[in-house]
């Protein structure tokens, strides 16, 4: 048997799919198995677009928006929903699902007796669980257009701003899980989520608050997919967009360099 | 290596921090036998495995599996491995054959290949008519049916099993050992770890006996036997704690005693005549059993220690 692969290592197309059977993996139990997680994970996004935008709307009334125009308040904080979404099915998908593939199903250690190694699996589980916040985006984006708060056809940059906003929380919910001791630990998860969504200009213009506060606001991890979709939705982009896109893929590969670190000791000791 | 060689390991070690799981051992797996690591738990027996079964770097030594380095070439030997771990680890969220499905796909089997192999590995694993069922729903012996039909799914041409029959009931062991030795047969070299010497008598070629990380004897089940026991063997059972006493009164009358807390061994070339002169010298046991001489009292010879304490 020629197996030149020896001396040269798995050539680029196995290298490539080995993740994927995983990522295939995950699709047939998904799709299969629970279509109602897909349901959810799209409806919920879409009612807070609803109820907040159009109820508060109304008596909300025009906010400052990324230009300085006033913009309707449904058009302001969809784009704040929108990261949030990516940011919420990113660590929906990477947290729980991945700690009891872990430690309760013990699904990795038959995958790593495979030829998939414990990379391999950090790359698909990021992977599926930033093509679910790609889907997820392209809906809710959908949806914002049907109701009138899309602005520009620079929204359409949104879905791959989302995608980012996926692909850096998947990463660092990976990152995280692979620390976690119990169940328990994930309600630390919640306590970083719920504030990030609060708190990360997504209701209100980041003018509202003083200096001081504003410059703790623009550390967060997921103000920069909030300001990139709210400039992309409403027309407005501008120089500060290359910064937020530079700040959240050094996230995802960080997180992504610890998750691989992490998971190869704790998958083959 | 020559060509018969499926593993050799020279001087393998493994530690996990100040820890020795493994401590610089020898070993030599030939094609198409059953070799087995037999040991009490914590002897090193599935650090060895993961070694072999290229999921855990050595710390040190020699080590190669089918002619590769592990260390180079992880992925490329586990396509070519079947791996049964000691706990089942199916996929409880897919069902019997998906199991096998996506199983194979990770090793990149084409799906119409894939589909013809599982009818046959459904079959060999007596799961024909439980295809379509959830894998939550099997029994502990049928779990373990397919997650060796699952470690079969790329034609291995070495397989691995780790304690395969721990926790199963006589009978689903039974049904197992005929599937090993099925598999024997048909020519597949099976390297396993038991902590049950019948177990290893039924199935293994040759073995190695472990113990806190070292090879203490190596050889076929009857060669450990001749060598480490002796033809029979008298036991005496005794209250709790009585038997290190009775253990002075028979010195001397067999070639070699041992002694646990409730019993005394007595290893003998003729068990009935020295049963006898137990009798006579006025011990009163509770019970006398007279046995042949097996694996375990070559451990017990070996470490002053039962298998499965």
């Amino acid at each position: 048997m020629a197996r030149s692969s020896l001396t040269l290592g798995p050539s680029l197309a196995e290298r490539a799919r080995r993740p994927s059977a995983l990522v295939a993996r995950n699709f047939f139990v998904q799709v299969r198995a629970v279509p109602y997680v897909w349901a959810s994970g799209l409806l919920e996004p879409i009612l807070y677009l609803l109820s907040i935008g159009i109820g508060i709307g109304h008596l909300v009334g025009k906010v400052p928006g990324p230009g300085g125009a006033l913009v309707p308040y449904a058009a302001f904080v969809a784009p704040g929903l929108l990261a949030t979404s990516a940011m919420n099915g990113a660590i929906y998908e990477c947290t729980t699902n991945i700690f009891a593939k872990l430690h309760w199903a013990k699904l990795y250690d038959a995958v790593v007796a495979t030829p998939l190694g414990p990379t391999d699996i950090a790359v698909a589980e990021v992977g599926f669980a930033t093509f679910r916040c790609f889907l997820y985006a392209g809906v809710f984006l959908a949806t914002m257009a049907a109701l009138g708060d899309v602005r520009s056809w620079w929204a359409i940059m949104c879905l791959p701003a989302a995608t980012l906003v996926g692909a850096a929380f998947a990463s660092a919910g990976f990152a995280a899980s692979c620390f976690m001791r119990s169940w328990t630990d994930f309600d630390k998860v919640q306590m970083v989520a719920m504030p990030l969504f609060l708190f990360s200009a997504t209701f209100y213009p980041l003018s509202e608050l003083p200096r001081w506060l504003q410059l703790v606001v623009e550390a967060l991890p997921l103000y920069p997919g909030v300001a990139l979709c709210r400039q992309f939705s409403l027309g407005h982009p501008s120089a500060s967009a290359f910064g937020y896109i530079i700040y959240l893929s050094v996230l995802a590969l960080l997180a992504g360099e610890v998750s691989r670190r992490r998971v190869t000791k704790l998958l083959t000791p | 290596m020559s060509t018969g060689t499926r593993v050799s390991a020279r001087g393998l070690r493994k530690s996990f921090g100040d820890f020795t799981a493994v401590d610089g051992i020898d070993f030599e797996v030939r094609a198409g036998e059953v070799f087995g690591f037999l040991g009490p738990n914590g002897a090193g027996k599935s650090s060895t495995m993961r070694m072999v079964g290229a999921t855990s770097e050595r710390t040190g030594g020699e080590l190669s599996v089918l002619g590769l380095d592990p260390s180079h070439d992880g992925a490329t030997i586990r396509s070519r491995l079947g791996v049964v771990p000691q706990e089942d680890n199916l996929d409880l969220e897919l069902s019997v054959s998906d199991n096998l499905f996506v199983y194979g796909r990770y090793f990149g089997i084409p799906r119409r290949e894939l589909r013809a192999r599982i009818v046959d590995l459904l079959h060999f694993a007596r799961l024909s008519e439980r295809a379509t069922e959830k894998v939550d729903n099997l029994s502990g012996g049928m779990k373990r049916r397919l997650t060796i039909a699952r470690g079969l799914v790329n034609e291995p041409e070495l397989i691995l099993l780790d304690e395969p029959t721990t926790g199963l009931d006589p009978q689903a062991r039974h049904l197992l050992w005929d599937r090993l030795y099925s598999l024997k047969q048909s020519g597949v070299t099976l390297v396993l770890t038991t902590h049950y010497m019948d177990e290893a008598e039924q199935l293994c070629d040759r073995l190695v006996v472990m113990d806190k990380g070292h090879i203490i004897a190596a050889g076929s089940p009857r060669e450990l036997v001749d060598r480490y026991a002796t033809k029979e063997v008298v036991e005496l059972r005794f209250p709790a704690g009585e038997a290190r006493r009775a253990l002075e009164e028979v010195d001397g009358l067999a070639r070699r005693v041992e002694a646990l807390a409730d019993r005394v061994f007595l290893y003998t070339d003729d068990g009935d005549e020295t049963a006898e002169e137990v009798a006579h010298s006025g011990l009163r046991p509770t019970s006398t059993l007279v046995r042949r001489a097996s694996l375990e009292d070559v451990f017990m010879t070996l470490t002053g220690r039962q298998l499965d304490d």
